[in-house]
């Protein structure tokens, strides 16, 4: 019986194969038609547009959003240099150029140090009697107000710059920063949205925490004005 | 036999033709497809077993597409067409699977 099977099996499958042109069968040949011209059309638009094609009504929205407001960003730019242009064409003295220079050579003077600045931001002091603090740790406050947008800080008397390191002294002691030995307490001054700086070091786990772990005392005090006067050298 | 020509010949055409789908059917033509797909195989099953039938094949593969293009448009008018396509989509791939156990067990009895 078992070794009639795949016999009968196969005969049916012949059976299954043999063209008979009755009216049923070209209806179901027509619609496999059908269905293999509209496979090959449906991978065809798929790999033609995979991107969008595939996206809902809600992500194609978000996305259109966020086109249409960079484009309100950009043409607003573009307004901006248009201004400019309009201005430095407008005057043959070179006026116009020159604010424009001296306007973005104190932009640069500021942003590299070696500008004093002045406006509102945050004063923090690490108070560290028991000179627990480390390089690392000064570092991360630094790092922290960066990333908080602070524009202009000082600490100690040194501007910092781009490359602006901090060192443990080799026997221990007053971290140095830029090869200068800081006067404890430790003191960051920092222009930047004052509130913004504040959170950003309040953070859970973040840097004042960190001090006070360390058993050292940090304090914050937001300032309208907080003026950097010292600069680096160019 | 002549289902299987047919079903060459779709293909043939689609490659040669490059046919674009139109707007108003790329949501559902994707659902549709894996429809008929399940009843063309349902339709072999029956074959094999003996008990095939051309008007129930034909009609069975008409209302499986046009119920499954119906549903994803329902859903779209809902609110929740990905998530119903989903689901059409699962329940169509489990009775293909379903299908071709099946016709395996028929033709290789294993």
């Amino acid at each position: 019986m078992s070794g009639e099977e795949p016999g009968r099996a196969a005969r049916g499958l012949l059976e299954l194969l043999r063209p008979r042109a009755t009216r049923g069968q070209l209806a179901g040949g027509l619609l496999c038609l059908l269905l293999g011209f509209a496979v090959v059309a449906q991978v065809r638009s798929t790999q033609a547009d995979t991107t969008f094609a595939t996206a809902r009504q809600d992500e194609l929205v978000g996305i259109l959003s966020d086109l249409s407001q960079r484009s309100e960003r950009l043409r607003g730019d573009i307004r901006d240099l248009e201004g400019t242009r309009d201005s430095l064409a407008r005057d043959g003295e070179g006026e116009a150029a020159l604010a424009e220079a001296r306007r973005r050579a104190a932009t640069y003077g500021i942003l590299a140090g070696t500008l004093p600045a002045t406006g509102p931001g945050i004063e923090v002091t690490i108070d560290d009697p028991a000179g627990r603090i480390r390089a690392d740790t000064l570092l991360d406050t630094l790092q922290e107000l960066r990333d908080a947008g602070a524009e202009v800080i000082q600490v100690g008397d040194v501007r910092v710059g781009v490359n602006t390191y901090f060192t443990d002294p080799p026997g221990g002691g007053v971290v140095e920063v830029d090869g200068r030995r800081l006067q404890p307490p430790y003191r960051f001054l920092a222009i930047g949205d004052p509130h913004t700086l504040t959170t950003a070091l309040n953070i859970p786990g973040g840097v004042m925490k960190t001090v006070e772990g360390l058993g050292a005392g940090g304090s914050i005090v937001q300032r309208q004005k907080i003026a950097i006067s010292a600069v680096r050298s160019p | 036999m002549i289902a299987l020509l047919g079903l060459v010949l779709g293909v043939a055409l689609g490659l040669m033709l490059q046919p674009d789908v139109p707007l108003w059917l790329q949501p559902y033509l994707p659902i549709a497809i894996v429809a008929a797909l399940d009843a063309m195989l349902g339709g072999v099953r029956a074959r094999l077993e003996g008990v095939f039938d051309e008007k129930v094949f034909v009609v069975s593969f008409l209302s499986n597409t046009v119920i499954a293009a119906l549903i994803v448009f329902l859903g779209d008018q809902l609110g929740v067409g990905s998530q119903l396509s989903t689901g059409v989509v699962v329940v169509l791939g489990i009775r293909i699977f379903s299908n071709a156990a099946a016709i395996r067990r028929k033709l290789f009895r294993a």
